[in-house]
This record gives structure tokens, C-alpha cells and sequence, in this order.
């Protein structure tokens, strides 16, 4: 575990023992220490609290790139405090006493509202439906970089329920100032702060400006799990009642007073030059207001949507191109890829163990490019007043979006405002951002008026940033005992980052007549990585070698996916345990299991094999077959096993049943976790079995759902069976991407012991055996 | 249009979901692939689902059209809405409303379905968050709670 400080707690049960043993960095010192609290509760009496830490290193506030984080090293403070210290940047309170919490987080559709909701009421002894909750909004919430990496429960859960319990201990202090007592005789019940004798003040009676305008500290007086009133406990997300009812619940849904509706006219292909462009005709069109063009950025605004499009269409037809074959053959993709020059960083070199080897295996895998495919294009709402423009946008990160867009559009940040405006599911980068300028730029070009940007869906496909495609190459050897001996592991992948920040990022950037430039790609550092992202093992392996084979030239626009490389290593690395499994004539549950040391690992696997009857289970074979996966996400977040059952049969490869198995720290919304890890399981078996950017030399082919299928009914399992592992007081770690690389893993696993047949290129083609 | 009629100034090739969208400022059916394949704009025409993205207005004259907002409100949910928020049926929510109203279609033709019948029915319908499972939950808790007459409704 390189590169992350090892913050430690004191009084530790157990187990955080053996975690800090094995290298877990997961613990941080401002978290709820079973045993070292004395006596605590929403109603403080008595003894008061004793809170025994120390914290060695800053605290972790990863966003998907640290590089990119931004944002200087202050004192250890919880989660995203480290970056917004102020209380009063978290939590206001009017004089009636109305809380409002703040998040620089983005609701896209995985329950970050609700479970951020959770713990704030917890913490501030408020019930829940009397918050309200702001989301990412340049002009009134604290800058949390983009909502990804599964870190929003790690950087603004933390943030937030620290925050709402240091708000919880100043109106309690200020309450007993005022009625002449010790904080800890009173009690905070329902906004209320209570003292023995009767005398009760609200928190409305009791804020100020001043009060809440402080920095926070370390260390926070969190309620103890037993305590808790809505962590932990299934909490109904606050959006879903609008979203089953036709409520506004989508930046889609948005309509302004004199709102425009504009679309944009692509080039057919990524290095297309527009020679010639007639106007004319479209102008004349009923309802169009105008034509946009920059460069090679077109767009057409008309009074109303389903004018635009047919504007959008006939300028489309009226647009000539000259297009270059600038794409590689897809058919020889590996070839191409790994052909590319590469920067290549060894991540791990372990030199350990002297056992013999006795057999040595081999495998080479690949997964092509994989779009984000959200059902709904990506849309935004941009609109100038008075030099002041205003943009409505599903993007994950309010602040890097309207830095591009300041570049874009050589505005000054004070000038612009980036509001979240929920979407459709975005998993990773997709057109978000890029619609976002499209309309910041079309508005430009009539200030005063709201511009509806909405992308047709052949644009999303054609210009999405991809996942890219990957190739891993891995050897190991077993001695005769069946124990891995050594391990040499490379894998080949583009960068997962290509996010706005920069203008040149952008769409418009590159196709307006400026031509701004994408910078440079990096590769995310470890420990939390791109390419190589879940590329070490967590198995014990005592020779090991893993080199990501950076690439950074890129022949197809790429950028995040949910889980990043997380998805094609652990498909790899849990493809290929199983391989020496069956060399070594062993279990692949007891395989993994004899090369695993981190307990609650072990815990996620034997509580999976145990639902699933793993033991009881057929023979693989006659078309049937089981398969097994297991990884910690990142190998510092949440803890997944999956366990399922396949058919294979002429019409093609089918999951009947999965149970899965995540750890995932101290849990908010339980049904929240089974949603994520479920969806993320239901989306893997899509990626890992249908799914594959379609293109020729020149354009993207995959353009629609026939060319771009995903995962329809008719292929949906029989049963998904989630279990969550309750670990109240330990840290929180996310769950949004920790079951996609073991349900690949699983699948293909099962797919091989059904068959008898490996197979390594994604996605899984099966002919029955 | 759920019950009330309405009368829409628009061209008549123009389809039917941006009527609902802008004239009539629904929000529930969606826009998502504009050629039939998604789902996303499904509502109910005398009782059958229909891609409300590829059916002209001008073809709807007369015609009896519910959409998600015919269900039920926030205030009083109707069975189905409920079922769906029972079951905690969405993740980005995207496609549920067109989801919803497929399910409403087969719930007035099959006010019982088995399993496999929701699934078939429901085959032309993307999910791209992977809530399959809570969907065909959902259905069926409808399925089981609503009477005959109005099986998605509030009554």
C-alpha cells in the first residue's frame, strides 16, 4: 500500500488490528473508536465523551485524480472538511430553526441525497423530512472536485456527518452558556436542545452567523452506532416519489421562461474539416432563430424542440465534410494498441518467497471500448444575463466544468455559475460537460435567452468519451503444493481521465474555431490508478510484478468509466486465479482463500460461498456451470464476492442466479448498498457480455441500440441476492463501483466451467460445448 | 390525455412525446433515442404501449392517451407508482416512467402476469442502471394490489 498515510486509532477492536497488520490504510483517526467513547448519545449527559486519536498524515480527500484535486494541506480534518474547513460551508440554520446541509456532491441517480440526509439528521438530532440539502452549485456549495471514485460517502459523507456533529456540540455549548449550565446536562432532541429542569431552546434561538462560521476540528463527538437512528437503517430515497410520479426531476425536465431549444450539427467523424456550410434554406425554416457556427462548431436555435430538430437535420444534410481515416482497424486492435509507443511504470515488485515452481501458466485478455451509453442523451440549460452566465448541467464536477468553460469562452469564474441538475445515469464521463459548453457557447451568441441543449442519441454515441479499450498480459508460476510462487502482470491502457478542467477537453473547445488542444494525458497515480487500477493483486503473492504500460496516444476519445481499469483487471486477475485453481486441482474458493490474508476479504468470500451453497453446487458441465470472483475495489474501498450460476446454450451465455457479498464499511442506506451493488452487477454482465464500440477507419458505427445492444430482459438473471456485512464504526468506503470487476470475474468463471472453454477477449462470445 | 381533453396547436408530423413535453409540460415520458428502440417515451394509447417518440400527433386524434402523470401524483400515488416506491424501484430513474407505463399496458390486458410475461413485455424497455430485478419486483407487487379496472391507477 504505497503513497497513503497510515492514519491509526487508538483502541481498536480486533480486528482494525489485524487490517493494520495486513497494510489497510482504510482506517482514519476521526472516526467513531469502539471502546474509547465512554458515554455518548444525542441526549449528552453525565460523563461527557473521551475520544482517544491521533492522526499521522493528512487526510485522504481523493477524488477520482488526485492531481487534479486541487486545494492545499490543512490540519487532518475529516473527509472533504480538509478542503472546506468552514462548519457554516456544510450546515446553516435559520432563525426558525430550518437546517439546510450543503454538498458539493451530484446526485446521479446512486442515493448520495438521501444517504448524505441520513447522516446529518443522525449527527444534528434533527428527523430527516425537516432537512433540506443542497447539491453541487458553484455559488452556494464548497468545491468537492467531480462525484467519482466512489468517494462520496469517504469525502462528503465524512464531511458532512462530522460537520453536523461539531454544529450539534456549539449549539449545545451555546445553550448551556445561556442557561448557565454544563453542555453535557443538556440533551438535543428534534432541533431542540433540552435541559433537565425543563428549560428548552431551539436551534433556531440559538445560531448566529458567528456561531457556525468556525473552522471545524479534527476530531468530532460522533453518535455511537447504537445510537443511530437512520444509519443503518433503510432509509426511502427522497427522490424516488417525484421520479415514479412525472415530477421535475431531471435538468431534461427543465423549462425556462423563453427558453430556446438548440441542437448541435456534428461532424460525421473525429478529425472532419467543415468545407462548406449553406445556410440559406435553414434560416428560412418556421421557428428557427438562429445558426451558430464556430469553426467546425454548429448549432441551430429554434422557438421549439421539435423545430430544432428538423433545423438540425436539414443543416446536417446542407453541411459537407472533408473526413480523414484517422481510426485503426478494429479488427486488429490489439495489435494496434500494443503497438502504440507506451510510458511504463512498474507499480509493484515484490522479490519475496523461495518456494519452487513446479508449473508456470500464462494468459493474455482484452476488453474493447465500452461506451457509457446513459438512455438519455445528455442535455444542459446555459443562459447569459448581463455578462453573467448561468449553466444547468448533469455534469459530475460543477467547478472543473465551469473552469473549462471560463477558458471556453475567455469569461472570468466569478462570471459563471454551474448549477447540478440531476440526469440520466452518467457511469463515468460522458457527454455531460460537453453539452454543458455546447450551450454556454450557443448562448453566447444570444445573451438574455435560456438555451436548451439535448444531444440526439446518435451524438451521445458518436462522441462520448469511451472506456478505453485494454489488454493485459499475466504469467504466474505454482509450486507443487498448488501455492502461487510468482506473478509478473502488464497491462496496456490509455488514460481514464480526460475530464474538463481544461477547455480543450471540451467538445466545443476542440471544434470551434480556436481549436484548443486536449493537454497531455496522464496516468492516475497509484494507489487508487486508472489503466491500472486493481492491477495488484490482493492475494498474498510472494514474487510479484505488475507494470502498467501507459499509452498515451489515443485513437478513440476516452475518459472515465465507472470503475476505470478496475473492471478489466479484476476480470483478469479473478479470470486467472481460477485458471491456476484448476491447474492446482483446488477449490477456487479454498485457492483464493489460501492466498488471502486480509480478514475481511475472507469474510466477503466465505459469506458468499456460504449463501450460494458454493459446496453443494453441480459439476460445471452439459451447459450449466458456476464461477466465483472476489476484489477489494481499488484495494482500499469496499469488499465484493460474487458467486453465480450460468447457462450456455445455442442462444448464448445466460445468468440464473447471483449472490453477492460487500463490506463496504460502516453502512448508511443498506437498500441503498444492495441497490449499487446490484445495478453495478446487472451492468457488468451487460458490459462483460454484449457490449463493443462499433467503427471503421473513419467514424464510429455504433451509433444506435442494434449496433450498441445492451443487456434487455430477456437476459436478466433469475435472482440477484445481495448481502451487506453491517461493520458499524468503521469507516465509510463506498460501494458505487466494487461489484463491476467481480461480476465479470464470476461470469466468465462460470461461463468456463460450463463450457470447459476459457475465454479471454470481452465480451464473451460462448457456443455451447 | 388522462382523462381530460386537450386541445395542441402543432404540426402534424410532429410526435407525440414532444407534444406532451412542450405543450402539454409533462415531464414523465422521455426522450432517448428518438427511433423506438429505448423505451423511455412509452405511454399508453387505448391501452396499448406506444413509443410516444415515433408516433405523429396527427395520427391522435380521438385517441384515449395516458401517461405517468394519469397514475397518480406525489400526494396520492396510484398502485403502480406505489409499488415502484415500495420497491425502491430506480436508480437515475430515467426509464421508469416509460417502464411503468409498459407495465400499466400488460397489467390492463393481464392483471396477473407470471414472471416470464412481464419480463417478454417489458424486452423492449432499456435499463442502463441495472434495476431489472427491482422493476420486475415492483410489477408484480402492482400486479397484486391493484383491482381490475384501473391496474396502474389510484383507485
Amino acid at each position: 500500500m504505497t503513497g497513503r498515510s497510515d492514519e491509526w486509532v487508538q483502541g481498536r477492536s480486533d480486528d482494525s488490528a489485524s487490517e493494520r497488520a495486513h497494510g489497510s490504510a482504510s482506517e482514519r483517526a476521526h472516526d467513531w473508536v469502539p471502546g474509547a467513547i465512554i458515554s455518548r448519545r444525542c441526549a449528552l449527559q453525565g460523563t461527557g465523551a473521551l475520544i482517544l486519536s491521533f492522526a499521522t498524515g493528512p487526510a485522504a480527500v481523493a477524488q477520482e485524480s488526485p492531481a487534479q484535486r486541487g486545494g492545499g494541506r490543512g490540519p487532518s480534518l475529516p473527509g472533504s472538511l480538509a478542503r472546506a474547513p468552514y462548519l457554516d460551508g456544510w450546515i446553516r440554520i435559520d432563525a426558525q430553526g430550518q437546517v439546510t446541509a450543503f454538498t458539493g456532491k451530484a446526485e446521479l441517480g446512486q442515493g448520495i441525497k438521501t444517504a448524505l440526509l441520513q447522516v446529518t439528521a443522525d449527527e444534528l438530532c434533527v428527523p430527516l423530512e425537516r432537512l433540506q440539502l443542497v447539491t453541487a452549485d458553484t455559488a452556494r456549495t464548497v468545491n468537492e472536485g467531480y462525484t467519482a471514485g466512489s468517494h462520496s460517502m469517504q469525502d462528503s459523507g465524512t464531511a458532512l456527518r462530522n460537520a453536523a456533529a461539531q454544529v450539534r456540540e456549539l449549539l449545545l455549548a451555546e445553550a448551556a452558556r445561556r442557561l448557565g449550565t454544563e453542555p453535557q446536562r443538556l440533551s438535543a432532541e428534534a432541533g431542540v436542545v433540552s435541559s433537565p429542569d425543563g428549560r428548552k431552546l431551539s436551534y433556531g434561538e440559538l445560531v448566529s452567523d458567528s456561531l457556525l462560521h468556525v473552522q471545524a476540528q479534527p476530531t468530532s463527538k460522533l453518535t455511537p452506532p447504537d445510537r443511530h437512528r437512520f444509519i443503518d437503517k433503510p432509509q426511502p430515497r427522497v427522490d424516488i416519489p417525484g421520479k415514479v410520479t412525472g415530477g421535475q426531476a431531471y435538468v431534461q425536465d427543465m423549462r425556462l421562461a423563453g427558453m430556446l431549444h438548440a441542437r448541435v450539427v456534428r461532424p460525421p467523424s473525429y478529425a472532419a474539416q467543415l468545407t462548406r456550410l449553406d445556410t440559406s434554406e435553414v434560416e428560412r425554416m418556421s421557428g428557427v432563430v438562429k445558426i451558430v457556427r464556430d469553426g467546425n462548431f454548429v448549432a441551430v436555435v429554434a422557438e421549439r424542440e421539435f423545430a430544432a430538430i428538423k433545423a438540425m437535420r436539414a443543416l446536417q444534410a446542407q453541411a459537407s465534410w472533408h473526413e480523414s481515416a484517422v481510426l485503426p482497424e478494429r479488427t486488429d486492435l490489439t495489435r494496434t494498441l500494443l503497438g502504440l509507443p507506451s510510458q511504463d511504470y512498474t507499480i509493484l515488485d515484490s522479490q519475496g518467497g523461495t518456494g519452487t515452481s513446479a508449473s508456470s501458466h500464462e494468459a493474455t485478455y482484452t476488453r474493447p471500448y465500452v461506451a457509457h451509453a446513459s438512455v438519455g442523451p445528455s442535455c444542459a440549460i446555459a443562459q447569459f444575463h448581463d455578462g453573467n452566465l448561468t449553466v444547468w448541467t448533469h455534469t459530475q464536477g460543477v467547478y472543473p466544468d465551469r473552469q473549462a468553460i471560463s477558458e471556453l469562452l475567455s469569461l472570468a469564474p466569478e462570471k459563471i455559475r454551474c448549477i447540478h441538475v440531476e440526469g440520466s445515469g452518467c457511469y463515468g464521463h460522458n457527454g455531460a460537460d460537453d453539452a454543458a459548453a455546447d450551450a454556454a457557447l450557443i448562448a453566447s451568441h444570444l445573451p438574455g435567452r435560456p438555451i436548451r441543449v439535448q444531444w440526439m442519441r446518435e451524438q451521445e454515441f458518436a462522441w462520448e468519451p469511451f472506456g478505453p479499450a485494454m489488454i493485459a498480459k499475466v504469467r504466474a508460476s505454482l509450486d507443487s503444493s498448488g501455492r502461487i510462487t510468482a506473478w509478473d502482470y502488464g497491462v496496456w491502457s490509455n488514460t481514464h481521465a480526460t475530464r474538463p478542467g481544461p477547455a480543450g477537453d471540451l467538445l466545443a473547445g476542440q471544434l470551434c474555431a480556436r481549436a484548443l488542444q486536449s493537454p497531455a494525458p496522464r496516468p492516475l497515480p497509484q494507489p487508487e490508478g486508472g489503466g491500472d487500477r486493481n492491477a495488484i493483486p490482493l492475494y498474498v503473492l510472494p514474487r510479484a510484478r505488475v507494470v502498467h504500460h501507459f499509452i498515451p496516444s489515443m485513437p478513440l476519445r476516452v475518459s472515465a468509466l465507472r470503475s476505470l481499469g478496475g473492471y478489466m483487471n479484476v476480470f483478469c486477475i479473478e479470470s486467472f486465479m481460477d485458471e491456476l485453481a484448476l491447474a492446482a486441482r483446488i477449490d477456487p474458493v479454498e485457492f483464493r482463500l489460501q492466498h488471502l490474508e486480509d480478514s475481511r476479504a475472507r469474510d466477503v468470500i466465505t459469506a458468499t460461498a456460504h449463501r450460494f451453497g458454493w459446496a453443494q453446487r453441480r459439476p460445471g458441465g452439459h451447459g450449466t456451470g458456476c464461477g466465483f470472483a472476489f476484489a477489494r475495489y481499488k484495494n482500499l474501498a469496499a469488499y465484493c464476492a460474487v458467486a453465480l450460476e450460468v447457462e450456455v446454450a445455442s442462444g448464448g451465455i445466460r445468468v440464473r442466479r447471483v449472490v453477492a457479498t460487500v463490506d463496504t464499511g460502516q453502512v448508511v442506506n443498506p437498500d441503498g448498498v444492495r441497490n449499487q451493488i446490484e445495478g453495478g452487477i446487472l451492468q457488468s454482465f451487460s458490459w462483460t457480455l454484449f457490449e463493443s464500440v462499433g467503427f471503421d477507419t473513419r467514424r464510429i458505427l455504433s451509433l444506435d441500440w442494434a449496433r450498441y445492444p445492451i443487456m434487455r430482459f430477456s437476459a436478466v438473471p433469475d435472482s440477484v441476492d445481495v448481502q451487506v456485512i453491517d461493520r458499524p464504526g468503521e469507516v465509510f468506503l463506498g460501494c458505487g463501483e466494487a461489484s463491476q470487476g467481480p461480476a465479470a470475474g464470476a461470469l466468465g468463471n462460470a461461463v468456463a466451467d460450463a463450457t470447459g472453454k476459457r475465454l479471454r477477449d470481452l465480451p464473451l462470445k460462448a457456443q455451447p460445448a | 390525455m388522462n382523462g381530460k381533453l386537450h386541445r395542441v396547436e402543432a404540426d402534424a408530423d410532429t410526435p407525440l412525446l414532444y407534444v406532451l413535453r412542450e405543450d402539454l409540460q409533462l415531464n414523465a415520458a422521455k426522450f432517448g433515442c428518438g427511433v423506438a428502440q429505448c423505451g423511455a417515451c412509452t405511454v399508453v394509447v387505448d391501452g396499448v404501449a406506444t413509443f410516444s417518440c415515433v408516433t405523429p400527433i396527427g395520427r391522435l386524434a380521438g385517441k384515449e392517451i395516458t401517461t405517468v402523470e394519469g397514475l397518480g401524483s406525489i400526494d396520492a400515488p396510484g398502485s403502480l407508482q406505489r409499488a415502484f416506491i415500495e420497491e425502491q424501484a430506480a436508480q437515475c430513474g430515467y426509464c421508469i416512467a416509460g417502464m411503468m407505463m409498459r407495465a400499466h399496458a400488460l397489467l390492463l390486458k393481464n392483471p396477473h402476469p407470471s414472471d416470464a410475461e412481464i419480463r417478454s413485455e417489458l424486452e423492449p424497455n432499456l435499463c442502463r442502471c441495472g434495476t431489472h430485478m427491482r422493476i420486475l419486483r415492483a410489477v408484480q407487487r402492482a400486479a397484486q394490489s391493484s383491482s381490475g379496472a384501473n391496474p396502474g391507477g389510484s383507485k
